[in-house]
């Protein structure tokens, strides 16, 4: 396995705080990934093979989306199919074939659940047999509450779509920009680039611009925008993440496909982005051009939030795995972050945004902010209590009672589904963090003591 | 001619995009944190607690929802709760002091086949709470059967706890009295229509013995059986509650829900016997008289001469059984509508629905799959739809227009005004309800009639910069990024990009410059 610049994970150790709690938390079930994953793979269907709860969660936390005929269903399982006194092969086999024939997908994908795990039916047994039969390829993901949290369900999606074997595609299906980036000369010559992460697409077509302009041709993306168009992947290609939960994704294309990881901190903020790039240009030896000013230049664009945030203490409850990333911007906005809660802290794919989240606090002269994995919110609402941060990001189960409390949140689900990547993005994220405080400076008038009870 | 009725097709794998009731689960939640200081532990993986998301955003509550997880992660799976359940209990009683700890069982508890039962009893030794498990089961019963169930549960282990303890005083109240057994949180409209059955109450000069749940202490639970009688006043949850204080206690209760005139008129009528019945003497048809003539407005405005626009009108009805039979009859009986055909989702109520409805409407539909009720509602093209948001979404994808009548909610259905659907009040407000909803309609039919509104092309002059005129070309990469921003802002940005382009004297509209048109503008 090939760790470019391995990390020093003891060094890490001495210097960040890192805690655990009983995982007593609030998250949403990683199922959820299915919301952005077919709007962003065009040609897919997303099943998902559970009960009427998963259905419930998905039909109330998708809102709106659920009315526009979306590319996802329920195959719900009744008491038959617990109970083992119908074959789960032909269930399934008869499901796909009405999804074949009222949505005619090219890919579906099964989303393992919670009660696919504890009846330890064998999709991944299944799968392979029925798509033959059916003419059509199935991807099998587990993507379920018992082994992870919310945003990791994309990891087990994009981990499965790692696995299958490089297709033959025509020319033809090619996306618009790497059919020009072949006519470019450009680029400097340089091993194959994959990059890993679902992001929508005008973020997909600006970090490769980004990377065009230090003359690095981006190969390919996992996801791509339809199945067909997934990137051929061979060994020694080099890859790199753009989100931080995406770490089994990351082993997968290391230890399955041969390929090379540059480990860099990413590509959130303008200083994530400036040194996302910075790392992989040094993997392919090339001078970055320009960062610098570029970094500047986002940064004045901040100026005014970053008015209103300096010097404010902010507290991350912790549900999605993006929250170093976006502490180490936050801290380098001028922020004091509290805690860091996260699900789940892989320290080995997140180390060069540990090493940066490190350099941000002794650049920026604050405490290194504490590290909480699998959070107890009940210990957590305490210690918000004690601390009065001026900024709780949280999930909805607890932002409307800590504004109760006179607790400025933001809730943390937004930030899985703004565009928050690259240099141009940066002021979205600053945005999102500063609305609750503008809308409180908004409503001063009406103190905040004569309706929140301050208990 | 439609099918009449749909059987359930049970006991294998369903496609399902959509579901009108929750799971069972659910259910007991609801109830559970409906009273006050009840705190709801889930043995559940980690994610199954939307529940809290759900009441802290739909119904904006302040409060933290008195609802944990015991974590059902790979350890369980392998090894069993062990301890894990018992401490999680214990941890709450110290924590929160509760009055009463339900142990929630989910779909996974339920194949994991885990003595729930035993972690209760071993808990209860050392917590000052009460444990209860609720007594569902994810696979047989839905969200409103569970709710009704636990209801029950509740009740009855407070009342044979008082009786153990011998504080139960089963004397009635001097005054008539009444205890509403149908107040819950997650439930349509429910809090207007609590306060308006109250103001009904207390113009019959009965006093309130007890609300429950919401907001009920289960330490009063005991003080049930002092009122006169009981009134249910949504069939889905509390008919079983209601049941079982008749039989244990020989307490009347009256589950004719009070919604449009007429219903509200024969429920006045059921109180009026009961209360008469038990040595009262009142009578409330002068009461009901005033209110229909005077006080509500719906009875007058369904004769006055708009509503004889309405007559024969096509409407369908769906929703769970109390609103959609209730609808139907309001549609029919006091207004003259024809409608063409009735349904609910909750099947396992299909006899009673028939027997409410069966003369009120051409057909009667029992089923829970949204997609055949889309189905129907395009083939019949009613004039109106009264149904869920279901029903409102697949009205608008139709053009016809919905009055939303039932759950399942969103967040526009915890409106912060006034809106029971129950009593003069709620007939006023539902009157409002179909009267706009059928002029609405109307007035866009007329539009569609006479050309639409000419407006349009007056209001849009000048707001566009003509790129011809600028001679800015767009390549095609930047003229499929412009089709992928939604429409509705999707000018804006092509403005603020030649604006920006001609700025720059640059004649291309590449990608990079759509960017940076966009950093510039931020």
């Amino acid at each position: 396995m090939t760790l470019i610049k391995q990390i020093e994970n003891e060094d890490l150790k001495e210097k960040i705080n890192f805690e655990c709690e009983t995982g007593n938390y609030h998250t949403f079930c990683p199922i959820s990934c299915v919301a952005w994953l077919y709007q962003k793979i065009e040609d897919s269907f997303f099943l998902v093979i559970g009960t009427k709860t998963c259905g419930y969660f998905l039909q109330n936390a998708l809102g709106v989306m659920i009315f526009a005929e979306p590319r996802y269903a329920m195959a719900e399982l009744e008491e038959g199919d617990i109970s083992a006194q119908l074959s789960d092969y032909e269930e399934l086999k008869r499901l796909c074939l009405q999804v074949k024939r009222d949505r005619n997908p090219t890919v579906i994908f099964w989303i393992g659940t919670c009660t696919t795990e504890i009846i330890k039916m064998d999709l991944e047994g299944i799968a392979p047999k029925l798509e033959v039969e059916i003419d059509l390829p199935i991807v099998v993901a587990r993507a379920n509450g018992l082994d992870y949290a919310f945003t990791q369900g994309e990891d087990t999606v994009l981990a499965a779509l790692a696995q299958r074997p490089n297709q033959e595609k025509s020319k033809k299906s090619l996306s618009i920009i790497n059919a020009e980036n072949t006519d470019d000369n450009s680029f400097v010559k340089h091993l194959p680039l994959i990059l890993f992460g679902s992001i929508p697409d005008p973020v997909v077509n600006q970090l490769t611009l980004e990377l065009k302009k230090q003359g690095i041709r981006v190969s390919g993306w996992l996801p791509s925008k339809r199945y067909t168009e997934l990137p051929l992947i061979y060994e020694g290609n080099y890859v790199c993440g753009v989100n931080p939960y995406l770490s089994r994704t990351a082993t997968t294309l290391m230890r399955r496909r041969k390929c090379k990881l540059i480990g860099a901190p990413f590509p959130i903020g303008p200083d994530g982005t400036r040194a996302w790039l910075e790392k992989i240009c040094s993997v392919f030896e090339i001078q970055p051009k320009g960062l610098k000013e570029r970094e500047e230049e986002i940064w004045g664009k901040l100026k005014y939030y970053m008015s209103l945030i300096n010097g404010k203490s902010v507290f991350f409850m912790g549900d999605n795995l993006l929250e170093i990333s976006l502490a180490r911007f936050l801290i380098r906005s001028g922020m004091v972050v509290f805690e860091i809660g996260i699900p789940y802290m892989d320290k080995r794919y997140q180390g060069a945004e540990l090493q940066l989240l490190q350099k941000t606090c002794k650049e920026k002269n604050v405490p290194i902010p504490i590290i909480v994995e699998k959070p107890d919110n009940f210990n957590q609402v305490d210690r918000i209590r004690d601390m009065k941060p001026d900024l709780v990001i949280t999930g909805m189960a607890h932002a409307n009672p800590l504004e109760a409390r006179g607790i400025n949140t933001k809730w943390s689900v937004e930030f899985t589904f703004a565009q928050i990547h690259g240099f141009t993005n940066a002021i979205e994220v600053l945005e999102l963090v500063t609305r609750p405080l503008r809308r409180n400076q908004k409503l001063e008038k009406i103190s905040s003591e004569r309706y929140t009870d301050r208990r | 001619m439609l099918k009449l009725f749909f059987k359930l097709l049970s006991y294998h794998m369903k496609l399902a995009y959509w579901m009108y009731a929750g799971p069972a689960h659910i259910g007991t939640l609801r109830i559970a944190s409906s009273f006050k200081n009840v705190h709801a532990i889930m043995h559940a993986p980690l994610g199954d607690d939307y529940f809290n998301v759900m009441r802290s955003m739909l119904e904006r509550k302040r409060d933290f929802t008195a609802v944990t997880a015991s974590v059902v992660d790979r350890h369980v799976l392998a090894r069993g709760s062990q301890e894990k359940v018992v401490n999680n209990i214990s941890r709450k009683d110290k924590e929160e002091k509760p009055d009463l700890v339900v142990l929630t069982p989910t779909c996974t508890s339920s194949i994991l086949q885990e003595d729930l039962q035993n972690f209760v009893n071993r808990a209860s030794i050392e917590t000052q709470a009460d444990v209860l498990l609720a007594d569902v089961n994810h696979y047989r019963v839905n969200e409103m059967q569970a709710a009704d169930r636990t209801l029950e549960q509740i009740v009855q282990f407070y009342i044979k706890k008082a009786s153990k303890n011998k504080q139960l005083d089963t004397s009635k109240t001097p005054e008539p009295s009444v205890n509403i057994i149908g107040s819950f949180n997650l439930a349509f409209h429910n809090q207007h229509d609590i306060a308006e059955l109250k103001r009904l109450m207390s113009d019959l000069n009965i006093k309130i013995n007890s609300i429950i749940p919401e907001g009920a202490s289960v330490q009063d639970l005991k003080n049930l059986p002092k009122a006169w009688f009981n009134i249910v006043p949504y069939r889905e949850i509390g008919l079983l509650t209601a049941e079982y204080l008749k039989d244990e206690f020989n307490m009347p209760f009256i589950d004719t829900t009070p919604m449009g005139v007429v219903e509200t008129a024969n429920c006045i009528r059921k109180i009026q016997y009961i209360l008469n019945d038990n040595g009262a003497d009142v009578n409330f048809e002068k009461y009901i008289d005033i209110q229909t003539r005077f006080v509500s407005q719906s009875a007058w405005f369904s004769r006055s001469i708009d509503c004889q626009n309405l007559t024969g009108k096509k409407a369908i009805v769906f929703g769970d059984s109390t609103h959609a039979a209730a609808m139907t009859k309001i549609l029919t009986r006091e207004m003259g509508i024809n409608v063409v055909w009735a349904g609910t989702y909750c099947k396992y109520d299909k006899s009673w629905f028939e027997k409410e409805v069966g003369d009120l409407c051409d057909e009667i539909v029992i089923t829970d799959d949204h997609n055949l009720i889309g189905d129907l509602i395009a083939k019949v093209e009613p004039a109106v739809i009264f149904g869920t948001q279901m029903e409102r979404h697949v009205a608008k994808r139709l053009n016809i227009p919905c009055g939303v009548i039932s759950a399942p909610v969103h967040i526009q259905n915890f409106p912060l005004s006034y809106r029971p659907f129950l009593g003069y009040e709620g007939a006023n407000q539902i009157a409002d309800l179909i009267y706009n909803s059928f002029t609405l309609g109307m007035e866009d039919h007329l539009l569609e009639i006479f050309g639409g509104h000419d407006t349009k092309e007056i209001l849009s002059a000048g707001l566009s910069v003509d790129s011809e005129e600028l001679k800015i070309k767009w390549n095609l990469e930047s003229q499929a990024e412009l089709t992928k921003i939604p429409g509705f802002i999707r000018g804006k940005i092509k403005r603020n990009t030649e604006k920006f382009a001609q700025e720059q004297k640059m004649d291309l509209i590449t990608l990079e410059v759509m960017y940076a048109a966009k950093e510039a503008a931020s």
